[in-house]
């Protein structure tokens, strides 16, 4: 929506001091657009809505929201429209294969200025690296990444972060795990984008070799002076660990499905990995999950997956409330 | 011939591109689009003693005019480069090349699901300079990491070749 800052990034600005931008109006590209006191604002809000109950708020009344799913994700689309619903807002969306159809041929740019046109914000999700970012410079209205490419997946951090906040009362201090793939996986590497903006005690990434967190987040890790440490085996350092954030390893991103199957055992977690871990241990995942979690921890304290993916709606709320400028 | 008679030859009017890194030459005749089949008289100098560089290399285009768009891609692969334009045998006007702080247009994404490699998508590529020293680029749109090796593969035209 801002194609006049389009040169220099919002955090530029938040870093120096210059402005203080708040989010009305603000696309949602990438959570290093962010300063921790935006987030702090966000969670604050995110908190008094989630107090409110289920009820339905009449704030984004005769607004339209456009969700623009280009890459299939029934969770996070979900979680976008009742957001937007209980604002009071009207959805308009489509999804995977239909993407397919309303493209048809044609290239993103021309699907933007159309939705653009009919609605007052935009959601996207993309798999190509980028495109919410030049979804945004085309649009007049605000967007917002709904998942693009490998890297951003903006929402989901603040709720990882969100969840964290109401778990343990702060982010800061905590020892955290990120697990499983730190390459590929947009919401490990939000997420650990995300933490950079707050003082972890200590960050490991957990993962097999080919896996590895890309030298991109290597480099803003040591920029903004965390200290963390690539691991390759959970089990070296969970009585460490506060805070265990787990994803998916992908079958696909093996060239051999041996070297697959061998890795696979061992960064599933199960309740025999966690008679290691501290009591006060929480395991937060993005969902959906397979089988990198054992069900047997599903039941456990150690779970917070569940509260994690329950707190999408209020933060996405927070949002969009804050986006459109709204007071509730 | 020896290597000050190399340096000295003189054009009546032109461009020299001095203090190339050595080897560079060729890559920044490509730079520039000169294959050799325009006509231009073209004098390519390739590992020659130098005091800044240790060894340079030094192209002299005789009657070429460089455009600030070709200076800035020059930069990319020869960031030690200085331009010297040639006017009746004089120097009329001397400058070091800069790798601009953001590089629009002249380079390609290496990472193949970047947004600005996306078939008929109307977006430039757009790169920030995010380290003069050693030179490392960082595309806008998807943070992919260019050092200074890896750009003369990635130059607009030529990378299809490469990739
Ligand atoms: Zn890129």
């Amino acid at each position: 929506m801002c194609p006049l800052t389009a040169y220099i990034p919002v955090s530029h600005y938040v870093v120096m001091g210059f402005v203080k931008l708040g989010f009305k109006g603000r696309d949602v590209i990438s959570i290093l657009d962010f300063s921790r006191e935006d987030l702090e604002e966000l969670f604050a809000y995110a908190d008094r809505i989630e107090k409110m109950g289920r009820v339905k708020l009449r704030v984004l009344e005769g607004k339209i929201i456009a969700l623009a799913f280009f890459e299939p994700s029934t969770r996070t689309r979900l979680s976008f429209e009742t957001a937007a619903k209980r604002l009071g807002a009207d959805v308009i969306s489509f999804s995977g294969e239909e993407a397919i159809s309303v493209a048809k041929g044609e290239n993103l740019a021309d699907t933007i200025r159309m939705l653009d046109n009919y609605s007052d914000l935009i959601v996207i999700r993309h798999r190509y690296e980028g495109a919410a970012k030049f979804a945004a410079e085309i649009a007049k209205n605000p967007v917002i990444n709904a998942g693009d490419g490998k890297q951003h997946h903006p929402t989901q951090a603040m709720i990882d972060l969100y969840t964290v906040k109401k778990l343990y009362g702060t982010i800061d201090g905590l020892t955290y795990a990120v697990v499983g793939d730190l390459r590929y996986g947009r919401a490990a590497t939000s997420f650990i984008y995300a933490l950079t903006l707050f003082k972890p005690k200590f960050v490991y990434l957990v993962s097999p070799p080919l896996l590895r967190a890309r030298p991109e987040t290597l480099k803003l890790l040591q920029e903004r002076g965390i200290r963390f440490k690539e691991v390759e085996n959970i089990g070296d350092v969970i009585s460490d660990v506060d805070v265990m954030y787990v994803t998916r390893i992908q079958k696909e991103r093996f060239p051999d499905p041996l070297e697959y199957e061998k890795v696979k055992g061992s960064y599933k977690i199960t309740m025999d990995i966690l008679s290691h871990a501290k009591k006060e241990l929480r395991i937060l995942h993005p969902l959906p999950k397979v089988d990198e979690i054992d069900p047997e921890v599903d039941k456990s304290p150690y779970a917070a997956y569940f509260l994690q993916a329950a707190y999408g709606v209020p933060v996405r709320m927070a949002l969009l409330a804050l986006i459109f400028g709204v007071e509730i | 011939m020896s290597t000050s008679t190399l340096s000295v030859s003189k054009l009546r009017n032109g461009t020299v591109i001095d203090h190339i890194p050595a080897g560079r030459a060729l890559d920044v005749l490509r730079v520039l689009g000169i294959t050799g089949k325009e006509g231009l008289r073209i004098a390519i100098i390739m590992n020659v003693e130098s005091k800044k560089l240790g060894k340079k290399d030094i192209v002299k285009i005789e009657g070429k005019k460089l455009s600030r768009e070709e200076v800035s891609a020059i930069a990319l692969i020869a960031p030690t480069a200085t331009i010297n334009i040639i006017s009746e045998f004089n120097v009329v006007s001397k400058f070091r090349v800069e790798v601009p702080e953001i590089v629009e247009g002249i380079l390609l994404c290496p990472n193949p699901t970047c947004i600005t490699n996306k078939h008929q998508e109307p977006v430039v590529p757009r790169f920030r300079r995010i380290s003069k020293n050693p030179l490392i680029l960082q595309c806008d749109y998807c943070g992919t990491l260019l050092s200074e090796s890896d750009i003369a593969n990635y130059i607009r035209g030529r990378a299809h070749e490469t990739r």
